[in-house]
């Protein structure tokens, strides 16, 4: 039982993860703050639910169209919706307030559409749902699949930022958008990039949690929400603090269902966001405060 | 008192007097509708009283509507109705103190953030109580309170929330709270204390929000924790207070009359794209005119001064 829910936790927590990195990209770098986030992922679940009941395209054949029609996606939405908006405003929190309501919008505008094409209802499909045994825990192998390429995913992330040029340009950018452009890098285009690979890595976490999870059109609120909460806890910006915040959010959820009630799985998240807030607001790895 | 301000006064009193025969004028579907756009008058003026100065967006308004809406559906049965709407208060009151001290010391990211989930968070617990402890979800309000009474309650309601917010707009309080709008470190420096004048604003907001959603209750026979807890009310109220600008007192007002007909049209014309069209119109707004009308009748009115 306890391995079972230790595995079950990590998995999850594997995906908050992996969603929380991206999120952290388009706040850390592109300095908008998105919270139609959850929405794109739902999107991206209905997407690949789509491909496997109607085109019999499976999940993991289905992120190569996916995962590159959401960078597309929202590198448009950068252009064309938010771009403006970091050209209008005058100072940070001004962009902030008019960010937070645009995405607001926005992720009612996706909400709306899904809830047009699909209603209300619980959507899943059955994709390897094949019990394998691990350490003596029965695990369905879609889910090992899906943490398999999450920690695949995330590696790639890294290793792209920590050793490749456009890499340390978006750090660069995250760091200090005023001295990157001394060293020529364009920000604007470096902040777009790094808004549409958010979009991509969370288009990734909808299509893998979509092989295991059943969703609806209205979750997206929950997935931005532990996102939001992940980036604040691992610290902004910090995608090693993400990852650690990610399990620990996934292992209290899955803990707090098992042995508590899993009606309380939000009201966990919220504890959990409310002791960070209270002992640490920069973050559980965070340097000083902003 | 000068005698701007006291033909002020007697112009508003008139003019509350007025509305409050609406009533005994209009048919049923009238009422109704006189009946939203107070509710969302009040709403989207308490809305504005916080996050207008200060430039918190508060997302969470439904939570607080639900919770007094809530408190009514379980104490309305057995308990007299002004027992019921200070206990409704009294809950609000607390969930606003705790999310206020909690979040609005920090910066307005987390309180976002935080106000952001809190409606489906009250929700989720609601949900679970009732399952658990009293294995009913959804609870019947049958309480003799008629529409005429809702609406005078509303009416009041509204009154209180506009004196409410001239008088903070002239004492200290809604000095230090434009100070803090336009720049916090500023405000920290000239001695205001900032986290207690947000957490004050934010918990009068709230209060009022609470005790329109427990005035409002009687008007659905059947309450559950979806219907209570429905995020497009928080969504519609930011709207409105946007379109009519929350920079200015009387600012939401000129969004919620327009918007409340709106979104009554659309709602019965095309209810399974409204929430689509709702959030377009919101994207319309953001972009074409952030001031809201206010600010564009300001802007035109300037230009002859």
């Amino acid at each position: 039982m306890l391995i079972e829910a230790a595995l079950s936790g990590l998995i999850l927590g594997g995906m908050y993860a992996l969603v929380a990195m991206g999120l952290s990209l388009q706040y850390g770098v592109a300095r908008i703050m998105n919270l139609s986030y959850g929405e794109l992922l739902v999107a991206a679940s209905f997407s690949a639910w789509a491909l496997f009941t109607g085109a019999a395209v499976n999940p993991l054949a289905g992120l190569l169209a996916v995962v590159p029609a959401a960078f597309a996606a929202s590198w448009l939405v950068y252009r064309l919706l938010l771009a403006p908006l970091v050209r209008r405003a005058r100072t940070r929190d001004a962009l902030e307030v008019d960010t937070i309501l645009a995405t607001f919008g926005l992720a009612f505008v996706v909400q709306g559409v899904m809830l047009g094409f699909f209603g209300g209802a619980y959507y899943s499909y059955g994709y390897l749902a094949v019990p394998v045994k691990i350490l003596g825990a029965t695990v369905a192998v879609n889910r090992l699949i899906a943490l398999g390429v999450a920690v695949a995913i995330g590696l790639a992330l890294y290793f792209g930022l920590t050793r490749t040029r456009a890499g340390t340009a978006v750090r660069a950018v995250a760091v200090d958008p005023e001295s990157a452009r001394l060293v020529a890098i364009d920000v604007r285009a470096t902040a777009g990039f790094a808004f549409a690979l958010g979009g991509a890595l969370v288009a990734a976490g909808g299509v893998l949690v979509s092989m295991f999870l059943t969703f609806n059109a209205n979750l997206g609120v929950l997935f931005t929400m532990k996102a939001l909460i992940v980036v604040i806890m691992g610290g902004v910006g910090n995608l090693l603090g993400a990852l650690i915040a990610g399990l620990l959010l996934g292992l209290t959820e899955t803990f707090v269902a098992t042995w508590v009630d899993p009606g309380l799985t939000l009201a966990a998240t919220y504890s959990l966001f409310l002791l960070v807030l209270l002992a640490r607001p920069q973050g559980l790895f965070g340097g000083s405060g902003r | 008192m000068s005698g701007r301000a006291l033909a002020w006064g007697c112009g508003a009193a008139v003019l509350v007097g007025l509305l409050a025969l609406v009533p005994f004028a209009a048919d049923d579907y009238r009422l109704s509708l006189a009946i939203s756009i107070l509710s969302y008058t009040v709403l989207a003026t308490a809305w504005a009283l916080f996050s207008g100065p200060t430039r918190y967006v508060s997302l969470a308004t439904v939570a607080f509507f639900g919770i007094g809406a809530y408190a009514v559906a379980v104490l309305g049965e057995h308990n007299p109705w002004p027992l019921v709407l200070l206990a409704a208060l009294g809950i609000g009151v607390a969930v606003a103190l705790v999310v206020g001290l909690a979040t609005l010391r920090l910066s307005g990211v987390y309180f976002v953030i935080f106000t952001f989930g809190l409606a489906e968070l009250v929700r989720q617990l609601v949900t679970w109580y009732e399952v658990n402890r009293t294995r009913t979800l959804g609870r019947y309000v049958f309480l003799d309170i008629g529409p005429a009474q809702i609406y005078w309650q509303l009416l009041a309601l509204a009154v209180m929330v506009f004196a409410l917010g001239i008088l903070i707009r002239r004492s200290r309080l809604g000095l230090a709270l434009r100070v803090i709008g336009d720049d916090e470190a500023v405000a920290r420096h000239v001695g205001v204390n900032t986290t207690r004048v947000k957490v004050a604003l934010f918990t009068l907001s709230a209060a009022f929000m609470t005790v329109t959603g427990a005035v409002m209750a009687p008007r659905w026979t059947y309450i559950d924790p979806a219907i209570a807890f429905n995020p497009v009310v928080s969504f519609q109220v930011l709207i409105m207070a946007l379109l009519g600008g929350a920079h200015r007192l009387y600012g939401p007002l000129l969004g919620v009359v327009p918007l409340t007909l709106l979104f009554d049209f659309l709602l019965a014309r095309f209810p399974n794209h409204f929430i689509m069209m709702v959030g377009v119109a919101f994207l319309l707004i953001v972009y074409a005119i952030p001031q809201g009308i206010a600010g564009l009748l300001e802007r035109a009115l300037g230009k002859r001064r």
